[in-house]
């Protein structure tokens, strides 16, 4: 194999530039991955080879951390890497249709680079649209929405003449905020730096008060006290105190940070700033999901502008010694990577696999400095409690669940898009709100979260009741839940980090099983294994991804029984394989077909 | 959080703390975990990707005991005073038996064939569990075999990725022979050359990597079946014997 690129190669100077502007620092490897293959379209073994020497680690090494990630390519995938958000969202909007449509006109197989290296066309968890979908990802970097076959056929004309994507009609990258109802952290933004200011006047104790008389809790779905995370990152000892916003938003039918993120910048980043403040941190990150490329240049904006205004940098605020900057890391298509110990894992330029706990990140996190990671919404919730204070904040919601919280409507409704809400609020309101007729369930909180049936929309959200991280995903009686299953089941198994057993297989397992229930091979054997899995990944695997695998599919077995029933062919057992088809290839080769040269079908 | 450990009462300060294991008491030292107390005090917790002379990784699970009746991998679990951990359970072993279904499934194992058997950890492990068979369905991946090195084999039909190669090689060897590649149920061993070949690497036939493989993907060339099937280490007593004579 060819593995030494021309020194005056172009992929050589990329490799060559980015060592230098990286410092040769082997933790910006992912970033630097990720740039090399925006310039080069793919990752060819000579230039990561030349990575490798270059950052003073081994080939494997890079090769390990290249095949981690889902947006990572080792083989051309053609000029225009074209990715169908795979969300049952999507699918319910027809991507499915629509994809095999674009396939079709490009003459092209699903996850396959056309011949001549034009095109490629695959899936992607999801994008992080789906109040606007169907949508799909180009070159991993610019979205496009509300796609149907007009589009889909303008797109393959513009592929084949070989125009670039920044040519293509800009209406095309408009995403819609769609803020439906506003409450307290979607509504008028606070002036720059007031906050901030209110946190610096009452001193990082003082401040540390009010966040946990708030009684805040965690916006990312754990919902773990943030005064309390703060208060301990704050007291651990350490040379220097990491903050991390972690706006990784993977959970399928979340969209929320995204809005956040490009019309509250400044509220997330004042956020991070109080958060700072508290804990004596002078560096942050924000770990954006690479599908959310495209708002880079409009934060990176946010950031310098907060610069020049002296809310980052040096002494902000003009308060002598309080210095704090923000970096952006890009993620590259790692579900797993929102788990705040596979994050800073990331962040070190590593594979993102959970780590072991404890040590927590709050003792012992990002280059083994004590470390606060929490989602976009908790810094805007905190900069709203800089300012109003945390009495006014626990005055909100109920006692368990303070505050509003923002929820990502999306799937069978009138007005999909967000909805903030104090906590507390019945499922049935927000689905009054938004038009949602003849509902048959709504997923809370994503496929990792809980299937609600009709005989719950009383129930209430927060943390006492159905505690969310954001995603409301709305399904009418139209809807098979059985296939809404089996879509979160592949996406557990393709989202796996692949670390321990239980996950690794089991996700695997269950897929398998799932695809024999739809091909109609099932029968109560299959329920029951489903059953014994669920119970295994739920108690022994290593991080959440795996135990909240089988979260939707116990909820819809339990909830949605007859669904699964109808996709069973008898209540006993029923092999995986139909014998009769594994006989086709002798009869192929013995030129038979004859009715013995077939088994008997039972009657 | 942290879990943080109530002092000792005042009259047992001296004497070691202890926790609970299948009604029996085991001492640990500060900072040890469940399973290394365990093993120093002669008491056999099921493992595959944890070793003696390795910290833990954590990934294989088979160790997964109950502490104070919630789930928790022996391995990485700090031991505590107070503590009350089950192990020798049949809900337990019940599931250590689907974790090994699940490895062997997701590999290619013929053992009767393998020159490992009867030294397998996997093997033996799920002979302690009562494995009979293999429950779910085989995936049947397609894993080639590199057989490049003068010296070694590496047949990857059998690599369970518990990572102890790779530990060694880094933490004993200096050579980084060895690192995990790809995702999900693609996660593989990857070896550390251009060509992706063993005979490529630094690799040597002593090497500490070369021995600490628990099944049979590392293998010495020329050595197949010197001892017979028969008499070697697990065919003479159960694993859960044999485990104490693993150092340190
Ligand atoms: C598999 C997995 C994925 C996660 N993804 C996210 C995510 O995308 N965004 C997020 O904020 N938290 C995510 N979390 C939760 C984080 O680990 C962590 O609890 C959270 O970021 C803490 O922030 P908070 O305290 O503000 O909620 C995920 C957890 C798991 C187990
Ligand atoms: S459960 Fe295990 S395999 Fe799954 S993502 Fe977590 S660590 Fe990785
Ligand atoms: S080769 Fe052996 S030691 Fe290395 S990861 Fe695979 S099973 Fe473990
Ligand atoms: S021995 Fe504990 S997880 Fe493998």
């Amino acid at each position: 194999m060819l593995l030494s690129t021309h020194p005056s190669s172009p992929a050589s100077a990329k490799v060559r530039e980015l060592l230098a502007r990286h410092h040769h620092a082997p933790s910006a490897l992912v970033q630097m991955l990720r740039e090399l293959q925006a310039a080069l379209g793919w990752l060819p073994p000579a230039a990561l080879q030349e990575l490798a020497s270059g950052l003073g680690v081994t080939l494997a090494h890079v090769q390990g951390v290249t095949g981690f990630y889902r947006f990572f390519h080792t083989r051309p995938v053609g000029d225009y890497r074209i990715l169908f958000s795979d969300n049952i969202t999507d699918h319910m909007l027809g991507s499915r249709e629509l994809m095999a449509d674009l396939c079709q006109r490009l003459g092209v197989a699903p996850g396959q680079t056309r011949a001549d290296g034009r095109v490629s066309v695959a899936t992607a968890s999801c994008t992080g649209h789906c109040d606007q979908g169907p949508a799909l990802l180009i070159n991993h970097h610019q979205v496009l929405t509300q796609l149907d076959s007009a589009r889909v056929a303008e797109m393959a004309r513009l592929v084949e003449a070989q125009v670039p994507v920044t040519d293509w009609p800009s209406a095309w990258f408009d995403t819609q905020d769609q803020v439906r109802r506003a409450d307290v952290l979607l509504g008028p933004a606070l002036a720059p730096g007031l906050a901030l200011a209110a946190a610096v006047a009452r001193g990082p104790e003082g401040m540390l008060q009010e966040i946990t008389q708030a009684n805040l809790r965690g916006r990312g779905g754990a919902g773990f006290a943030t005064g309390l995370k703060w208060a301990l990152c704050r007291k651990a000892p350490g040379t220097e105190h990491i903050v991390v916003c972690n706006a990784d938003e993977g959970e399928p039918g979340t969209f929320k940070d995204r809005v956040l993120l490009r019309s509250h910048a400044d509220a997330v980043f004042e956020g991070m700033a109080i958060a700072a403040w508290v804990m004596g941190a002078r560096r942050g990150f924000v770990y954006l999901r690479g599908e959310y490329r495209y708002l880079l240049e409009g934060l990176q904006a946010v950031l310098a502008r907060r610069r020049a205004q002296g809310l980052l940098g040096n002494n902000i605020v003009g308060h002598p010694g309080f210095d704090f900057d923000i970096e952006i890391h890009l993620g590259a298509g790692a579900y797993v990577c929102g788990e705040e110990s596979a994050l800073i894992e990331s962040l070190e330029g590593k594979r993102g696999t959970p780590r072991i706990r404890p040590p927590f990140p709050v003792e012992h996190g990002y280059m083994g400095h004590p470390t606060a990671v929490n989602n976009v919404e908790t810094f805007c919730a905190a900069q709203q409690i800089a300012q109003h204070g945390g009495a006014w904040w626990a005055g909100i919601g109920t006692t368990a669940s303070t505050g509003t919280k923002i929820h990502s409507v999306s799937g069978d409704c009138e007005r999909p898009g967000l909805y903030e809400y104090p906590f507390g609020t019945r499922i049935g309101r927000i689905l009054e709100d938004c038009g949602a007729r003849n509902t048959q369930a709504v997923q809370v909180g994503g496929p990792s979260g809980l299937c609600v049936s009709a005989s719950e929309f009383g129930r209430r959200m927060g943390f006492e009741d159905v505690p969310t991280a954001g995603a409301f995903m709305v399904f009418d009686r139209s809807r098979d839940m059985f296939s809404v299953a089996r879509n979160f089941a592949q996406f557990f198994a393709h989202e796996s980090c692949g670390f321990c057993t239980p996950c690794r297989v089991g996700t695997a397992l269950v897929v398998k099983r799932m695809d024999k229930l739809a091909a109609g091979r099932g029968s109560r054997h299959d329920l029951d294994v489903l059953n014994e899995l669920d119970k295994l990944l739920h108690t022994t695997t290593h991080c959440g991804l795996g135990a909240s695998a089988c979260n939707p599919l116990r909820d819809t077995v339990a909830k949605f029984r007859p669904t699964f029933e109808q996709h069973l062919q008898s209540l006993h057992f029923e092999p995986a394989f139909d014998l009769d088809a594994e006989l086709s290839i002798a009869r192929a080769v013995t030129g038979r077909d004859d009715a013995a040269a077939h088994m008997e079908k039972p009657a | 959080m942290t879990q943080v450990p109530l002092p000792p009462p005042a009259a047992t300060r001296d004497a070691p703390p202890c926790f609970v294991l299948d009604g029996q008491n085991v001492p640990f030292q500060p900072g040890e975990t469940l399973i290394q107390a365990a093993h120093h005090a002669g008491h056999f917790i099921p493992h595959l990707c944890w070793s003696p002379e390795f910290a833990a990784h954590g990934s294989c699970r088979i160790c997964t005991v109950k502490v104070n009746g919630r789930a928790s991998a022996a391995c990485t679990t700090l031991a505590a005073p107070g503590q009350t951990v089950e192990n020798k359970t049949g809900e337990l072993n019940a599931q250590r038996k689907t974790l090994l279904q699940m490895l062997f499934v997701e590999g290619n194992h013929f053992c009767p064939s393998c020159e490992k058997s009867g030294n397998c950890k996997l093997q033996a492990t799920a002979y302690e569990v009562g494995m009979e068979g293999p429950h779910f369905e085989e995936f049947y991946p397609d894993r080639p075999v590199d057989a490049s090195h003068p010296e070694l084999l590496l047949d990857f039909n059998r690599c369970i990725v518990c990572e102890l190669c790779v530990r060694a090689s880094r933490e004993v060897d200096h050579k980084n022979v060895f690192a995990i590649g790809g995702h999900g149920i693609g996660t593989h061993l990857l070896v550390n050359s251009p060509s992706g070949k063993l005979a490529d690497t630094s690799m040597a036939s002593g090497d500490h990597a070369a021995a600490v493989c628990p099944v049979g993907v590392i293998l010495h060339k020329r050595q197949g079946f010197s001892v017979p099937i028969g008499e070697r280490r697990y065919d003479a007593a159960p694993i859960s014997e044999t485990a104490q004579d693993d150092t340190p």
